[in-house]
This record gives C-alpha cells, structure tokens and sequence, in this order.
C-alpha cells in the first residue's frame, strides 16, 4: 500500500471528456435506487417518475459515452485505487465496444421496462419499492459490465444477484414467491464460488484480478492453471445464465412480476455469463479443455431448455425455458472462440429485444387475462388484443429466425460457427452442428405452440374473463423492442457488427464448416418450419383440440414437464447429502467445535467480566493501576538494560 | 480563506497579551531551559503557528464575550441575551474553520512553511500540519454536535454547571431556560491546546499543551444536562487520574532532563545517540514521559479513565474528546517516538508491545460484556489506540503513515458515531424527552422506529469493526500492513485476531438495532428491563447541526472506504517530521 503509485483519474488511451464521466451512467440510478427506499412512503407519489428518469439519464449518458468510444476508441478509467501493497485492487471502468454493446441494451431495454412497469405495476401499493429494485438492477448490471477488473465485475455480480432475489421475492407475501427467490440465490451462490476461486487463482498468479494485468497475459500460465480459471469462471457463468446444471433456479424465478422476467430473467442479467466467458476469452483461448466444457454445457442447455420448454403449459415457464435454451446457443457459440464470440453478443442482443418483447407481450396478456398463465387456458387472444398479438408475432418469428427477422441474422449464424470444427476434431462440427441445428426446429415447435395457443384457435378461457388491449404505457415499449426484432438483426448486419466488436476480442481466424453453409441454412430452416408447421397442426388450426387439462402423456413429456427431474436430481444429489452433511457439520459443530468456541467465548467473556470488575469506579484502585502500569513498563525497560 | 485572514488579522490586533499568557510556552521553556540555550529574543512566525494562534485568540475571545455578556439578575440568576450563545457558537465554528483552512493551507505549501518556530518551543513540520487539520477538522464537526440543541431548545448541557444536581436554584435555571454557554471558550481552549501537543518542539511546551488541552475537557465532562451526578463523578475522577498521569509526565521530563541537561526535543535527541552512563536514566525518563502520553491516548494500563468518563460525560464533549484528545496524544506520542526515539528503539519497542498488547486485547475482551453503548464505545476507543499503536510500534515511516491516517479516518468516524448517540433519547411515558437512550436494552428495534438513524450508526460500527468499504478497513490495513513489513507480524496478527473478536460486540448492536424486537412500554418485557432504564431509544427531532456533522463524517467514512487512494497519498506526503 505504500509504494507511492497514483493512478487516480488517469486513462490508458487519452482523457476524453465522456468516457470519464461514464461512472455516473451506473452513479444515477443507484442514487435514484438509494433515495427511494430512504424516502419511503413519502416518495410513492413520484418515486417511479424518479426511477425512469434516472434509467432514461443513464440511457442518454451511455449514448454520449459510445458517441466517443466510435471517435477515441476505447479507454480504460481508473477512479481510485483501493489497496495497494504486495498485490493491487482498484477501483475502475472499462469503456470498450463489448462493454458499451451491453451499457445500450441494458440502458435502452430497462427504460423501455421501466416505463412498461409503470402502468403494469400501477396497482400494487409497494410501487415504488419494485422501481427502487429496478434502479438498483441497472445499475449493478452497468458496474458488471463496465467494470475493468474482475474484483469490481464481482461487485456487480453480487448486485444483479441481490437485486434479482429482491424482485423475485417482490410478492413475499406468498411463501412460495420466497422460497423461488431463495432458490435463485442459492444456486447463484454455487456459482459465485467460482468466480470467488477463479479470482484468488488470478491473485496468486498476478498479484492483481484487473482485465488490464490478467487477459493480455494470459498466456503465459500454465494451460492447467489456465484450464482451471476457465472452469471456475464457466462455474460462476453457469450459476448466473442458469446453464446446466445450475439451471433449476430460472423456471421458479418467473414468480417475480413479469417486467423483471423481461428485463433480468430474459434481456440482461442472465446474459452475464455469455459476458463474462466472452470477456475472459484469452483465457478460454489458453485452455482448450475448459472451452470443451463450455461448448458442452452451452449444447446440452439448448437442448434441455427446448425439451422443457415444449411440455410447459405455464406461459411464463415456457418462456424462461426457452431463455435457458437460447442462452445455451450464446454460451455454445462463446466457446467456439473469437468468431463465435462475435455472434454470440450478436445473439445476446438480438435475443436481448425479442425475448424482452415477448414476456412484455406474455405481461400484457395476463394483464388482460387476470394474471392467469396456463395457456391451456387461452387461446383465441389475437382479435381482442391486436397490438399485443402483432408484437408478439414479431418475437416469435426473429426467435424462429425466420428471416429478415432478427434471430435469423444472429442464430443461423452461431448454427453455421457450431458445424466448424478445430483440426482434427471433425466429430466436433458434426455433434455440436446437429445439435444447435435441431435445436433449432425445437425452438420452432414450442414457440410456435405457445404463440397458437395463446393467440389461435379456440377461446378455453375460464369464466368471468373479459379481454382487452393493455394501456398505451404498455403497449408503446412493446411495439418498439418488435420493431427491435423485426430490423434489430438487420441493422446489426448492415452495420457491421462483427468489425465493431473486433477490437474488444482476441484475433479469431474463419474457419469452414464441415458442410456447405447454404446447404445448412436450408436445413435449418426446413426443421423450422417443420416444427412451426407440427405446432400449427396440433395447436392451431381450426381443427385442433387442446384440452384445457393437461392429457396423459408417455415418460419424456412428464419428465420435460417435471423440468426433466431437476429438481428431484438436486434433491436426491446435493440438498439430501449436503443436508445429511450439514446435519453431521452441526453436530460436530455442537459438540466439537462449538464447545472449543463456547469454551473459548466463556473464557473471554469471563476474562472480559473479570477485567471488567477491575472497573470498580473507584478512582483510587483507577490510579493503582496506573501505578502497576507504570512499574511494569519500567521494569520492561530496565531488564532489557541489564 | 478571507475569513480565515480576516479573522488572524482581528486577532492579531487584539489580544496579543493574551496570546502571550496562553502561549506561555516560550516563556517558559525559557526560565527552564536558560542554561541550556541562550537566547536574546524569540523569534515567532505567526503565519506558520496561526492554526494554533487563531483558536487560543478566538478562545480569549469568547472568555470576554461570556464575561460581558452575561448579566445577573436580582434574585442572583444569571440572565443571557438570546444572542450571546448564536454569538459564541458562531466565533467558536469560524476559529475553527479558519484554523483548519489555514493549516491545509500551509500542509498544502509545507515546503515553505516547515519550520522550529518559536525558537524551537513549536515544531511546524509536515506532521504537524497533518495533525493539526485533523484536529480542526474534527473539532469542526464536534462543536456542531455540541452546538446543537432539540426543537424545544435543550442542548447536551446543564443549564447552570455549578448548580447543585437537584436544587432549587437549577430548576429555576432549567425553567428560564439558561443555557452555559462558557461551553465554547472552553472547547476552544482544548482545541488549540491539542493542536499545540503534537507540535511541541521542547518538554515545558508539550506539558503546557497537555494542561492546556486537559483542564478545560475536566471542566466540559462535568456539565452533562441529564444524569448529572454521574457526569461530575466522571469530571472528577477524570480529574484526578489526570492529575496523576500529568505527575508521571512531569517527573519523567525531569529524569529527561537530568539524564541529557535538555528539554528540546532535538537536543534530547542527539544526547540519546551518544552513548553514555546515564542512559537507563533516560530511558525511564522517556517512559515516564510516556505514561502520561498512554493516559491521554487510553493505554492499557492507564486506560480505566476511559469508560467511565465517556459514559458520564455529555456525549458530545465524548465524541469531541474521543477524536480530538486521540489524534493529539498520539501526535504527541509519535513526535517522542519519532523524534527522540531512533536511538533507543531498542529500549522503547518492548513497552510498545506490551502496551500495543494489552491495549488491544484488553479494550476486545471487556468491549464484549458492556450493555452501554457509551460505554461500548468507549472500549472500542481502547481498542482502537491498541491498533493504531501497532502502526506506532512499528518504527517505520509506514508505521507512521499509517497512524496518522488511521487517526483522521477513525476520529471522523467517531465524532458521527457519538454523534448519533446524542440523538437517540428515551421519551417517557407522557412524550417528555428524556437523556440519552444509552442502554443496549433500548436500541432494540431502533432500525424499524429511525431506519435512518439506526442505518447510519450501523455503517460507523461497520467501520470501527473495519469492514471493507469503509475508511475503517483501509485504515486497519496500512496498520497492519506496516507492522507486518517492520518485523513486527506477531503484534499485527494479535491485532487481527482482536478485530475480529470486537467484530461480535459491534455486529450485537447492530443485531440489537435491527434484528431484535423493540423494548416496547406496553409489552410485559419492559418489565423485565434491567433497573433505571426508561423507556425505548427514538430518534429525536434538533436545529439539525448535529444532522450536518453526521452526515459529513458518513460520507468521509464511506468515500474512504472506496477510494482511499488520494488521501492515503496526501497522508504520505505529510508523513513526515523534524528530527
């Protein structure tokens, strides 16, 4: 700490005006987020006023920030430095084009929501509150990624955690609101463990977690080092983006109010992971094992997401699971490398406004529908509410990746990457290739059943329920992040996306895929329409039947409805052993450790009351002591004389 | 800074005999020291020793104001003019305020303005400045603590100090609404004699300063408004030990003095690098002189004043002394160790242990079982002088960045901290306010009554257990840090183990406020409170200075705690003294 090192306010890449102020981008909504749980009841008349204002604020300082980073190039600020003495913590931001493609999604997205909650929240009493949650949401999501070392990328971490937890519990009132938020941050905890050891790795090898000091230098560690950060990180990733196996909490979180599952659930803090494993690319680079372990966990994801995702009868469930399957698909193409990297972003920001798009539009259609969510309970939806039914349709189709809607430009591309295959390992293009592909016609199926069921066919509502459009507060963000999905592909490819984000990610080089890339488009899109055509078929068409209960069904449909039996397999592996451990910890605890640390807190507290009657109140037993002071002290002194 | 020369100007023009008498130091270092050097005339930079020179001058100031100011009644009641106490806190803020402008002032120019000033009798080097912005800044926000008062117009102070507890004469006082405003003079008094201990340059100077800033603290701890007879036990006994601590000091400058034949610091100090028969003579005269340092600071052994005074004493006086009378002795202290000590390192570093020692663990091991939270805090405060006395015994220029830093940071903190304490009052049964809510018992459920309150005195406990993000933990750090870089890792790892004991006492209030049901008076488990404990602590409504003084020292804990880097690097440039 005491070498003399000043780093305060300095830049790598020149002072430029924006990027130094880019902290109050992350500054305005945490005030915002501070003063409305400060000022409690009072605030409730304009506390959501205060909360899109400082979302917006931020939104419009992001705009400026990236103005400059598109003219300066990026720049790496540090604000303070903490601590400094053997190894180096500071304190500061990292204004890159990855970073600033996240600060615009989640500045832009989250005030769309904010404003979408203004009215979708205007019954509830604790208003207010949920936009303080929200504020803070931001702006933990804005620290994560703007953050220029992984200490302070952990921070961020923390926040998005601690402000998902509180929004998912938003309705404690029902227990089970609580238990589904505490499931959430267990299984986040889990991950958090591994960015916690990934952290004290770099630490010990660096002697500092900044980007700055670790990635360049990534290589020269070991590839088992390397190897077992990657892991650690894809760990911490899996926990925050509800891969698997950590993917159990993200079904259950959807029993937070439905703009959260838009903005947290679906457009940004569960893309953290995506962000992180692309952010620590030099290090996936080095380590080819760990970036086998994220292709796998990113394919099987896809998979198991889509599977779940066809059963559900929830909306909602349906949703989130298809979230855990199109992140599978980023997380697969962040561990293609560079190349996959790149529309990996692409897809997280594509996916960012359709998905986002289609849980406002899922929002709209309880709102209508008296907070009701099994779709066998729908149906006929799209002549009562157009506006929610044409923007709805627009997210189902950039999620199909019908083209020129967004998700073709982003997912056909990620299927393309998944056929290439490293020298050598052709197996690989193959297995991860038909994977991502048939994933794909799945996504079709589900989607294209939960869009018919919920807008086709027959109306199977139950009594009393009276349809209608959602107010303008709603429906005016829902038509702007369709009009996201329908061109957001579009201008992402026109602009050249890929040349944009290049700076930001370690040199890639093309490779081919081990079929033609046409002939896998056709195919993909032939499975597609497949899958949509089945789902019209079953779901849609004038003819079909759905039962408003759901039918028997033969073991893969129950398992996918039981969420493949993650749950019982958490159980069964982890919660009854580690609640057998914990009942062994405690008894030992109790009766070894707790009597060496009672035995120890009695002896203090003894000593503590001893010394404690030295305290007598008299002055002169005061001054006596003083007097033995003085005579040890002396004493001290004089015996290292002789 | 124009009222900072506005003001030294005022004051150089008036009461230069007075500075004079309060100044006595030169005078009388020079009856004493005459042999030793022979001067024709002192020779004083004024612009060098204004901080001081401000807050002595202002001090004399105000003694004439409450001299005219006051008049007497028939009946023998003395009568005040409204104005006279707006008059006084407002000298006493500004003297202040200018004496601190103008040491960071000089701090910020220190190349120029280090100096021996006075003949040697004042020691203006960067340290000193350091200290003495700490102090100023310190007693800033303490006198507003003290300066405020509730809405119905009580402040911290009995309404007549020398009325006796209980009598006629102080409910007349008490109705007519009195207020003792000789307060101000005195906290001025202390003010400028601790920012004159850590700059003493020669023995006479050091005790004079010690005398200047203790008798006026004696005379403050006795005037609390409520639970009066427990402030003058507290005033007394302060009193006394102090007396005894100040005859160990006095009897050490004279083994000092006859071991070396000087009173100058920097003559001592060349005398202690020469090798000769007198040395053990000197040395005991160095821990003598010491002891009565380890008093002031609150060192175990010395240290039994300390709960019982900052319990008695009006919680602000507390916070005010607890900071300021801190920052200067251990100023003081680290100018002997610094200064005179580099020779006999190897003689001062066992003391230093054991005391650093024993501080720690002992101010750790009571702090468990206290239920007052004066008096919680107050073995807190021992504890602490136990960790910033790791970063002394350290013996290195880190060591001493590190002190001074910890100083500023925990003085701060502690002023807020007190602070708070004096805004949580018991309210009886018919909504009277009463004195202060300090049993442990009445701060349950304080978070729900005043989140506010209950969440800010949280993040000052946060800080004193040195939790990161706080100024607390970086302060801990540097010391820490410093002692295991001088050799000294056994002492930084008795300090570590210490932090995290009292990390429990501190977590229990906040538990306390938070986590456990409130002492409600229409539950039966009121019932069962301890004896003499009124009703449940609230959040009470005052003129809102004490508000100011606790949110500036928040937002310095907190900004300190996330970015510490300035003012560890400011704290590293004036690391520095005269030897």
């Amino acid at each position: 700490m005491i070498n003399n090192v000043i780093l305060a306010a300095s830049t790598a890449e020149g002072g430029q005006a924006a990027a130094r102020s880019a902290w109050l981008v992350i500054a305005i909504p945490l005030i915002s987020a501070g003063l409305l749980l400060l000022a409690g009841r009072k605030a409730d008349k304009w506390g959501h006023l205060l909360g899109v204002a400082a979302s917006a604020a931020s939104f419009v300082i992001s705009l400026w920030v990236f103005a400059d980073l598109l003219k300066n190039g990026s720049s790496d600020i540090n604000l303070a430095w903490w601590i400094n003495g053997g190894f180096t913590l500071d304190f500061g931001l990292q204004i890159d084009q990855l970073s600033m493609a996240f600060v615009l999604l989640v500045t832009f997205v989250g005030t769309l929501i904010h404003i979408y909650s203004i009215a979708y929240m205007a019954h509830d009493r604790d208003r207010r509150r949920f936009f303080a949650y929200l504020n803070l949401f931001v702006a933990a999501m804005l620290l994560l990624v703007l953050a220029n070392s992984y200490l302070v990328l952990f921070v961020g971490w923390e926040g998005v955690g601690l402000a998902s937890y509180l929004l998912i519990g938003f309705w404690n009132q029902r227990s089970e609101y609580a238990v589904a938020a505490k499931k959430a941050f267990i299984a986040n905890r889990v991950g958090d463990f591994g960015l916690l050891v990934a952290m004290m790795i770099m630490l010990g090898e660096f002697g500092s977690v900044s980007f700055a000091a670790v990635l360049p230098d990534a290589a020269v560690l070991s590839p088992t080092t390397l190897t077992l950060i990657g892991l650690a990180l894809l760990l911490a990733a899996c926990g925050k983006s509800a891969q698997f196996p950590l993917q159990s909490w993200l079904g259950d979180a959807m029993a937070g109010p439905t703009p959260v599952s838009a903005l947290i659930h679906a457009a940004t803090m569960v893309t953290a992971g995506v962000y992180l494993v692309v952010r620590s690319g030099p290090i996936f680079e080095g380590a080819p094992g760990a970036r086998l372990a994220v292709l796998i966990v990113g394919a099987v994801t896809l998979l198991y997401g889509a599977i779940v995702g066809c059963a559900k009868d929830d909306m909602k469930k349906a949703l989130a699971a298809s979230t855990m399957s199109q992140i599978g698909y980023m997380m697969l193409a962040a561990g293609l490398g560079p190349v996959g990297a790149v529309f990996a972003i692409m897809h997280l920001l594509t996916h960012g406004f359709f998905k986002a798009g289609l849980f406002l539009g899922a929002g709209s259609v309880m709102h209508a529908m008296r907070d009701q969510v099994d779709m066998r309970r729908f149906g006929a939806l799209g002549k009562f509410m157009k506006i929610t039914w044409l923007t709805m349709m627009a997210g189902w189709l950039a999620i199909l990746g019908i083209p020129p809607f967004a998700g073709f430009f982003s997912k056909d591309k990620i299927i393309e990457q998944a056929f290439v295959a490293p020298a050598g390992q052709v197996w690989q293009g193959w297995a991860f290739g038909l994977v991502a592909m048939f994933g794909a016609g799945l996504t079709a199926f589900y989607m294209s059943r939960l869009f018919f069921m919920v807008f086709q066919g027959k109306a199977r509502w139950t009594d009393d329920q009276h349809p209608h459009e959602s107010p303008g507060l709603m429906t005016v963000p829902m038509v702007i992040l369709a009009l996201g999905s329908v061109f957001g592909g579009l201008i992402l490819t026109v602009v050249k996306f890929d040349d944009y984000l290049a700076p930001a990610l370690v040199e890639g080089h093309h490779g081919e895929p081990v079929v033609n890339a046409y002939a896998i488009m056709a195919a993909t899109l032939v499975l597609v329409l497949a899958g949509a055509w089945i789902a019209w078929a079953k779901f849609g068409s004038a003819k079909a039947v759905v039962p408003v209960l759901p039918p028997a069904a033969d073991g893969l449909v129950r398992a996918a409805r039981a969420d493949l039996y993650q749950d019982t397999v958490n159980h069964g592996l982890f919660v009854r052993p580690g609640q057998a451990l914990v009942a062994g910890a405690t008894k030992t605890d109790n009766s070894v450790v707790d009597g060496a640390v009672r035995g120890l807190a009695w002896l203090f507290l003894r000593t503590g009351g001893l010394i404690a009657r030295l305290q007598n109140g008299y002055a002169r037993s005061y001054a006596a002591t003083m007097l033995a002071g003085v005579i040890l002290l002396v004493a001290i002194v004089l015996a290292g004389r002789i | 800074m124009s009222a900072a020369s506005l003001l030294s100007a005022l004051i150089s023009a008036s009461p230069g005999a007075s500075l004079g008498g309060s100044l006595g130091a030169p005078s009388a270092w020079r009856g004493a020291a005459a042999a030793a050097v022979v001067e024709a005339d002192i020779s004083i930079d004024w612009v060098t020793l204004s901080p001081v020179a401000i807050v002595l001058g202002a001090a004399v100031l105000s003694t004439l104001v409450e001299a005219v100011g006051a008049r007497r009644s028939r009946d023998g009641v003395a009568v005040q003019p409204a104005f006279l106490r707006i008059v006084q806190v407002g000298i006493a803020l500004l003297a202040v305020a200018a004496a601190g402008l103008m040491a960071l002032r000089l701090a910020l120019h220190v190349d120029e303005a280090t100096s021996l000033n006075a003949n040697g009798a004042v020691t203006i080097d960067p340290m000193t400045l350091y200290l003495q912005l700490a102090i100023a800044a310190c007693a800033l926000l303490g006198l507003l603590v003290i300066a405020d008062r509730t809405v119905q117009g009580e402040d911290a102070f009995a309404p007549q100090a020398a009325a006796v507890p209980g009598s006629d004469y102080e409910s007349q006082a008490r109705r007519r609404g009195m207020t003792q405003t000789d307060v101000y003079p005195l906290v001025q008094f202390a003010t400028g004699g601790m920012m004159l201990f850590p700059a003493a340059g020669d023995l006479i100077t050091l005790f004079v300063a010690l005398e200047v800033l203790s008798l006026p603290l004696y005379l403050l701890s006795g005037m609390a408004r409520h639970r009066r007879l427990l402030s003058q036990e507290a005033s007394l006994k302060y009193f006394l030990l102090g007396a005894f601590g100040s005859a160990f000091f006095l009897f050490g400058a004279a083994w000092v003095y006859g071991a070396t034949g000087a009173l100058r610091l920097t003559d001592i100090a060349a005398a202690a690098a020469l090798p000769s028969g007198l040395d053990p003579l000197l040395v005991v005269g160095l821990v003598l002189i010491l002891v009565g340092l380890f008093f002031k600071v609150g060192a175990v052994p010395f240290h039994s004043w300390t709960p019982d005074v900052y319990q008695g004493a009006p919680t602000p006086i507390t916070g005010f002394m607890a900071a300021c009378t801190k920052i200067a002795a251990f100023g003081a202290l680290l100018r002997i160790i610094y200064a005179v000590g580099p020779g006999l390192s190897w003689d001062l570093k066992p003391v230093l242990w054991t005391v650093a020692i024993l501080t720690m663990v002992v101010g750790t091991v009571v702090g468990l079982v206290q239920k007052d939270v004066k008096r919680l805090l107050a073995y807190s405060a021992i504890a602490h002088a136990g960790f910033i006395l790791t970063g002394v015994a350290a013996l290195s220029s880190d060591g001493l960045s590190g002190s001074l830093f910890y100083l500023f940071t925990y003085g701060v903190a502690t002023v807020g901290g007190f602070g708070v304490i004096a805004l949580v009052r018991e309210v009886d049964s018919q909504g009277h306010m009463r004195g202060e809510a300090t049993g442990l018992d009445q701060w349950r459920g304080l978070g729900r009554r005043s989140p506010v309150l209950a969440g800010t005195f949280a993040l000052f406990l946060l800080s004193f257990a040195g939790i990161p993000l706080t100024s607390g933990f970086v302060a801990k750090f540097a010391v820490f840090q410093a002692a295991f870089g001088a050799g000294a890792a056994a002492l930084a790892i008795v300090g570590l183990a210490c932090s995290a004991a009292a990390a429990f006492f501190y977590a229990r209030v906040i538990v306390a406020m938070f986590f456990e049901p409130a002492a409600d008076d229409q539950t039966a488990e009121f019932e069962t409170l301890a004896d003499g404990i009124g009703s449940a602590g609230v959040g009470i409504r005052t003129l809102g200075l004490n508000q100011i003084a606790v949110a500036m020292s928040l937002a310095f804990t907190l900004v300190l705690g996330v970015a510490p880097g300035w003012f560890l690097n400011f704290t590293r440039g004036l690391s520095q003294l005269i030897s």
